[in-house]
């Protein structure tokens, strides 16, 4: 996985390190514990095991299990605490260890969380992060591989983030844990230890507020998550032949920051939209309506997209690999758009 | 059914010995509210001026009045599809109920919830939910959050015996049991899940099912307002202490239908069935036969107490009925905090 470039790191202000989206997530979650006692995580392994992928290690440590809570395999009983817990006056973060496990706690988070805003007329709210995972190519085939955020995004009274740098992880996960609202915060299994600049100094990143990850004049590289490191090496690929894309990470699915994806589609007028979920009925059918329905006038060519192949996704890596996008396959589809093939 | 008893003149349980003539007359003014309420209700429905649906708690009123008497007004409660007789009980006032039925701007919920998700948190009401057993998970996280807080709290959660099928309930008792959070569980027993008696859809104890996670679980005359107060202030004294959740089982049965709509009931249970809990088995009937036989108060006094009822939920009504809708640009409101 390669790295963003320089346009995708944070700002350097004071003191910056290099430190991995697990790392990122951890400090994270301990300094909004440390700001507001309301704050404490729930989740199956989270506390002394620090759960599979060792992203909350320590925090127990610190914050003591009272407020890193151990839970039962129970994802619907756990989310639903967590539910009457943020409408009670706690800020809750639940670890769903698998976002394929998600299918479990849906009428908690559809029919519940997202409702009661709205239901009561503005008098509840259900300030809560709900973490997990999407992703494929650890072969770990079909129930433990699905991108499901697009889900999500579908649901009034949802907010998705889904980040794909330690800057941003870090940034996002502290507005989310702020926010008044649930919120589904999706990490790829696969980025955890991806190394990036993050400033010792606090800061937050706005939903709603897409990044430019790399800027560029003949093409737009639409891309979430793990798939904006698929994009940038696209780009490379693609500068090769001469042809300057720029990649442009939306960062949060909902809110959706439109106005940056379509100025940047305004600008190249060519754009290819990359997900990690199915193609089908998915983000990057939402995300190239958005831009055709605002910026048709000033497209060269229809918005493609590239999307996970729509099958369940297999354990062989022989057949898991064809089911991601790549950056050859990413490539591909920019050039044809440019009329280079 | 259940043996039928008539008034039960034996001696008041323990628990409950501290309450005077005035706090029995103040329980039966309340049942009284719920029971006019919920006639209303029905006649709006009839009468084609309330839209949706509707469920009536008429018949089930010494559940709602016994267990929220035990609770004090910064306790909560999570209720059900058929929740007005929860929401009274809890502290809700008449004529803003009747305004979220009739879906104005004056309801507790502005219009946005309905009959079916009345919220109320300054009475202590997370909401009624149209999911059934779907806010076992909210019940038992407000009293997670209790605890993590510091406070004293105590969590109820209103559910019919329909949501002993969901398996929600089983995760959070046992997160509950484990975690010793101040959460009683009330299980409404009015015999049917929607149509089907519910003897066909739940095996074995029901009382074993709590049991199994080590919570005390008793099973309550859920007609006898007297038995309820008692098994609720022992089971809230039991949460309040920190020793944990209770589940309390309280047999009763609706009288009307399972929505407004359903009329004809005749292939799911008897007519006769239905006579022989309002003429045997009736809340405010067995109450008010206990506290005359008791000396505790006259004729009039009850009569003054059902036409007050009954006063407050006709001024309550056609308050509702002249209030304002929403502006329509309310629609798009309350979707983020
Ligand atoms: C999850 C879910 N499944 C089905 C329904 C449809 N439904 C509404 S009420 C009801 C029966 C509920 O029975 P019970 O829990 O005993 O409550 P009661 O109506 O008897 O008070 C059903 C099946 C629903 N609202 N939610
Ligand atoms: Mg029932």
């Amino acid at each position: 996985m390669s790295t963003p470039s320089a346009a995708a790191r944070g700002p350097a202000v004071g003191t910056v390190r290099e430190i991995t989206l697990a790392q990122a997530i951890r400090e994270a979650l301990a300094e909004e514990m440390r700001r507001d006692p309301r704050v404490f995580l729930l989740g199956e392994d989270v506390a002394e095991a620090g759960t599979p992928f060792k992203v909350l290690s320590g925090l127990v440590d610190e914050f003591g299990p009272q407020r890193v809570i151990d839970t039962p395999i129970s994802e619907a009983g756990f989310v639903g605490i967590a539910v009457g817990a943020a409408m009670t006056g706690m800020r809750p973060v639940v670890d769903i260890m698998f976002g394929d496990f998600l299918t479990l706690a849906m009428d908690q988070i559809v029919n519940q969380a997202a409702k009661v805003h709205y239901m009561s007329g503005g008098k509840l709210k259900v300030p809560l992060v709900i973490r997990t995972t999407l992703g494929a190519t650890r072969r770990s085939a079909a129930q433990h591989s699905q991108s499901l955020h697009a889900w999500f995004a579908h649901i009034p009274g949802l907010k998705v983030a889904v980040p794909s740098t330690p800057y941003d992880a870090k940034g996002l996960l502290k507005t989310a844990i702020r926010d008044d609202n649930p919120v589904l915060f999706f990490e790829d299994k696969m980025m955890y230890q991806v190394k990036g600049p993050v400033p010792e100094e606090e800061y937050t990143i706005p939903f709603g507020v897409a990044d430019v990850k790399r800027p560029g004049r003949d093409v737009t590289l639409v891309a979430t998550s793990s798939m904006v490191y698929v994009a940038l090496e696209a780009a490379e690929l693609l500068e090769q032949d001469g042809i300057s894309a720029e990649v442009v990470d939306p960062r949060t699915i909902f809110p959706l920051d439109v106005e940056t994806l379509v100025r940047s589609a305004r600008k190249t007028g060519r754009v290819v939209v990359v997900d990690e979920g199915h193609r089908r009925y998915g983000v990057t059918a939402e995300l190239a309506a958005t831009i055709a329905e605002e910026a048709f006038y000033d497209l060269e060519a229809p918005v493609r997209r590239v999307g996970a192949l729509d099958v369940p996704v297999p354990f062989s890596p022989v057949l898991e690999d064809q089911t991601v996008p790549t950056p050859e396959q990413v490539a591909s589809v920019a050039r044809e758009l440019c009329g280079r093939n | 059914m259940h043996t039928p008893v008539t008034v039960n003149q034996a001696e008041l349980p323990e628990e409950v010995q501290d309450l005077s003539a005035v706090d029995w007359l103040r329980m039966y003014r309340l049942m009284a509210t719920i029971r006019a309420f919920e006639e209303q209700v029905n006649e709006l429905y009839l009468s084609r001026r309330m839209p949706g649906l509707a469920h009536l708690y008429i018949g089930e009123e010494a559940v709602a009045v016994g267990v929220c008497e035990a609770l004090r007004p910064e306790d909560t409660i999570t209720s059900t599809h058929r929740g007005h007789g929860h929401c009274l009980a809890k502290g809700a006032r008449v004529d803003r109920m009747f305004c979220e039925l009739l879906g104005k701007a004056e309801g507790y919920c502005r219009g946005k919830g309905g009959s079916m998700h009345i919220a109320d948190p300054e009475s202590g009401n997370l909401g009624a939910n149209a999911i059934v057993g779907g806010s076992a998970g909210i019940a038992t996280g407000a009293a997670l959050s209790a605890k993590l807080r510091g406070t004293d709290q105590v969590s109820v959660c209103f559910f019919g015996e329909g949501a002993l099928g969901q398996g929600l309930l089983y995760e959070v008792m046992n997160m509950a049991s484990l975690w010793k959070l101040p959460v009683v569980y009330v299980c409404e027993n009015n015999l049917y899940n929607e149509y089907t008696h519910y003897r066909e859809t739940t095996a074995g104890d029901i009382l074993a099912r709590p049991r199994a996670f080590g919570i005390p679980a008793e099973e309550v005359d859920g007609q006898d307002v007297r038995q309820v107060l008692a098994a609720a202030r022992r089971a809230v004294a039991r949460a309040r202490r920190g020793d944990g959740p209770s589940f309390l089982l309280c047999n009763t049965y609706r009288y009307f239908g399972h929505h407004v709509g359903d009329v004809d009931r005749s292939y799911y249970r008897s007519r006769e069935e239905e006579e022989t809990w309002k003429a045997q088995r009736d809340p405010l009937k067995l109450l008010r036969g206990w506290m005359t036989a008791a000396g505790l108060a006259s004729p009039e006094e009850f009569e003054a107490a059902e036409r007050a009822a009954r006063e407050e939920v006709a001024q309550g009504v056609a308050y509702a009925l002249q209030a304002p809708y929403p502006d329509p640009s309310e629609v798009t409101q309350h979707v983020y905090a």
